[in-house]
């Protein structure tokens, strides 16, 4: 028995991270998407890990202050 | 003679070009910048730091190339030259959390333990949850987060940024990830006390 029949949420959750940064093989995306299909309790997890990677990057967004922004025009070498 | 100012003039309009294209990309070198430093004038003189070797190195730089990788690799080399990494973080042992660990506090005590919306339970997270958060992180796990995560980078150009094997790359972005997750557990359940 493989480890993924014996606690497929566990295999899951081990998927989960690597599904969200698309490096999965096609046959172990298929695997999770098929588990994700049918289970709630992953789905949700799945739902919130995803969520929680957009908001972190919005929110740390913070812009640039306009006055750096002169400062490093004014780093470039003058053309003679 | 001709040929001279040929040559010239090549050069100054390729270096006004790599100028342009660096500044360009300034917003997103600030943002990597303001999330590896203690405070924003940190990020702002290392972005100036930055900026400065790179106009003055621009012919070390192969047009075609990832500018925006090469901007970083010499902003985490400024980084790490100056020091400012030693001065917070000290190298506790960091506690990782399992990788379900937030989502189970979070919904835990909401809404009277109804299942929640997930999109909406990551708003319990306040701006200043996450941004206190990543900042405890330990320097090595928070570079990778912040380049993959938050950067946009890819494992590759991470790697090749901070100069450590792609492997390394995956096993601190792993491992950071799972710290980073335990001190927002941590601060959103010291909100509620």
């Amino acid at each position: 028995m493989t480890d993924a029949a014996k606690d497929p949420c566990a295999h899951c959750e081990e998927m989960m991270q690597p599904y969200l940064d698309h490096i999965l093989t096609e046959a172990e995306v298929i695997e999770a998407e098929a588990h994700l299909d049918e289970c709630d309790w992953c789905r949700r997890r799945y739902r919130f890990e995803e969520s929680l990677r957009v908001y972190v990057r919005q929110v740390v967004t913070e812009p640039m202050p306009d006055a750096l922004k002169q400062k490093l025009a004014a780093l470039r070498i003058p053309l003679n | 003679m001709a040929e001279d100012a040929t040559r010239i003039a090549t050069e100054a309009r390729d270096r006004v070009r790599f100028e342009e294209e660096a500044l360009a990309l300034a917003d997103q070198v600030y943002r990597v910048a303001r999330h590896l430093s203690n405070s924003r004038e940190d990020a702002e003189e290392l972005v100036q730091e930055t900026y400065a070797r790179a106009f003055r190195s621009w012919r070390s730089y192969t047009p075609g190339t990832n500018l925006r990788a090469w901007l970083l690799r010499i902003l985490t080399n400024l980084n790490i030259d100056r020091g400012r990494r030693s001065q917070r973080a000290p190298q506790t042992q960091a506690l990782e959390a399992n990788d379900y660990y937030l989502y189970d506090k979070l919904s835990a005590d909401s809404d009277g333990g109804q299942p929640a919306d997930e999109e909406r339970v990551v708003e319990r997270l306040s701006q200043d949850d996450i941004v206190t958060a990543l900042a405890t992180v330990p320097h090595d796990f928070r570079d990778v987060i912040v380049l993959v995560d938050i950067g946009d980078f890819s494992y590759q150009d991470a790697a090749q940024i901070l100069d450590i094997p792609i492997g390394t790359v995956m096993s601190r972005l792993h491992r950071g990830r799972r710290i980073l997750k335990r001190e927002l557990a941590d601060s959103v359940l010291e909100d509620a006390t």
